[in-house]
């Protein structure tokens, strides 16, 4: 049923470091490299060589100017699924394809019950779901529902791809309804917030906001840039002839 | 919000369809329009008619359209769900009253019962349709106090200007109904115009400040992940009738409310044949202005996922 859980036993999720994402796409390709093969596969490419490339990603990463009276700075901003403890992409759905998990509270679809519809992409205010035109069923994220559980991988790779693969630990994975887990820690500790919190959609997933600026890093100042001005004379003369 | 044309056609053509059949069932199950075999039969069918044709359009822009029928499980939680069960529920009570008042040329008794259920049923499936809508926050337009009520006048006021025309066509015109359909339209006029000036003034907490969690100060996008549209871009980031909203508005009054409103006024002046041409050509002109209508509704709604593009 597409009715929601009263509660989760479980709120597993992500936690996304706005302060030490570079910005390298790394979580991107990872996530696409593991669910192109994985629970929602494939996650398909339309013209991928051509001049209109499109296709399904579970992850996408912007950059924004974030100006305030501080001054300015480049935020990099992974979206994706937030596994909404209130997601209405789930109530939308008229075919009982998207559901809530009362174990984990991953949302997650069965692709064989999705007629397509739309419906749930319009009800997600994040952008979450992408339709797959090829497939005619839509596809989101499922926090690698086959890696976080799939005893045939070393228990530290049971971890959603994207957080496997990102080079600065900007990414953490856990149960966020456990107030005594690392995660919720983190969030606690660095001021987490959730998106949108005026819809009442009540992410899961929670975003660390960049650390407040401090002023002890060292000035360097560079040294004044010399003046380019031709030589005349016979050293003028010399440069003149190399550099043809 | 991109305006699938087969989704603009379905809800204008049921929201007609509907809003026909229910006036059938009630002035015909109640005897106010006499039962008579040919208007009957053309009645229903036009109003069965374009029910049939708007929801095998809805079924155009799904995916896997073939799997369609599992839309009727969900009705607990979903609107689409509920809209499906309500219209397909419908074609009972719409079926027998009109094998009671068509085929067997009856009112009141057992036909007024299944011709108010019929009713009922239409009124139900609009109500569905219009909180498809209304239900969805992240659409500021959409999720507002005007969605649902515009469905159901729009229902009424399309499917009376057909009931209107369809009596004036087989010399059965009513001062009452022609009247009825006027008032409507006028009332689908001012909520329409109510309706523009709510969103124009709309104030939208939601920012590219609360998309992104960064609190204070602006938050300009400065690169997508993407260089070509992808299907967020295609589906929620529509455009093009901001750029023309002005125009588009106008030809949606015009062709809506002013030309059909004007054509009733003179369809009640003239004539029998006069008065038949005056009345359908309004119900025409005003069908073709609410597919209009219908396609600025989609195309002027603004999805939160643009903010993610800086849109």
């Amino acid at each position: 049923m597409t009715c929601l859980p009263a509660q989760t036993e479980k709120k597993l999720g992500l936690v996304i470091d706005l302060d030490t994402c570079v910005g390298c796409q790394a979580c991107v390709t990872a996530c696409k490299e593991w669910n192109t093969g994985g629970h929602m596969a494939p996650l398909t490419d339309i013209d991928p060589y051509g001049g209109r490339v499109d296709g399904v990603w579970f992850n996408r990463v912007h950059s924004y100017e974030h100006t305030t009276e501080q001054g300015g700075r480049t935020v990099n901003f992974p979206r994706s699924c937030l596994h909404c403890e209130r997601p209405a992409c789930v109530t939308v759905c008229p075919t009982g394809a998207s559901y809530k998990r009362a174990s984990d509270g991953i949302v997650l679809v069965d692709e064989n019950k999705c007629i397509g519809c739309k419906l749930c992409s319009w009800a997600c205010p994040y952008g979450a779901r992408e339709f797959d035109m090829d497939v005619g069923v839509m596809k989101k994220c499922t926090l690698c529902v086959d890696r976080i559980y799939n005893d045939n991988l070393a228990t530290e790779d049971r971890v959603p791809a994207c957080v496997a693969a990102c080079p600065t630990s900007a990414r953490h994975f856990g149960d966020l309804g456990d107030p005594a887990s690392a995660i919720s820690h983190l969030v606690e500790e660095r001021g987490g917030v959730e998106l949108m919190p005026e819809l009442g959609y009540q992410p899961t997933n929670k975003y660390l906001p960049p650390r407040a600026r401090t002023e002890r890093a060292a000035k360097v100042d560079a040294p004044a840039l010399e003046p380019i001005r031709a030589d005349g004379g016979f050293l003028g003369w010399i440069d003149r002839m190399l550099s043809n | 919000m991109h305006p699938a044309y087969s989704v603009v056609f379905f809800t204008t053509a049921t929201g007609a369809g509907y809003g026909l059949l229910a006036l059938l069932g009630v002035l015909g199950g109640l005897g106010l329009i006499a039962p008579e075999f040919w208007l009957g039969l053309v009645g229903m069918a036009l109003s069965l008619g374009l029910i049939a044709a708007g929801l095998l359009s809805s079924t155009g822009h799904l995916g896997r359209p073939e799997r369609a029928w599992r839309a009727f499980s969900q009705w607990r939680s979903s609107w689409l769900s509920r809209e499906g069960v309500a219209a397909v529920a419908t074609f009972i009570p719409a079926g027998l009253f009109g094998i009671g008042w068509v085929l067997m040329g009856k009112s009141g008794g057992w036909v007024a019962i299944v011709g108010l259920m019929a009713a009922a049923g239409g009124v139900v499936t609009v109500c569905a349709t219009g909180m498809i809508y209304a239900s969805l926050k992240p659409i500021a337009q959409w999720h507002s106090r005007y969605t649902l009520p515009a469905y159901l006048i729009f229902s009424a006021m399309t499917g009376g200007l057909l009931l209107n025309g369809l009596l004036r066509s087989f010399g059965a015109g009513s001062t009452a109904v022609l009247a009825g359909a006027l008032l409507a339209t006028l009332a689908g006029w001012g909520w329409k115009l109510a309706t523009w000036h709510y969103n124009d003034r709309l104030e939208i907490p939601t920012t590219a400040n609360t998309a992104t969690g960064l609190a204070g100060g602006t938050v300009r996008s400065i690169e997508w992940p993407h260089t070509e549209e992808n299907y967020l871009l295609k589906e929620m980031g529509f455009r093009i009738a901001r750029k023309h909203s002005a125009k588009l508005r106008r030809m949606t009054q015009v062709l809506a409310f002013a030309v059909p409103a004007i054509l009733l006024v003179i369809a009640f002046a003239l004539p029998w044949p006069f008065a038949a041409a005056a009345s359908l050509l309004a119900a025409l002109m005003q069908f073709a202005g609410m597919l209009v209508e219908r396609w600025l509704f989609f195309a002027e709604a603004k999805h939160t996922v643009t903010l993610y593009y800086g849109r």
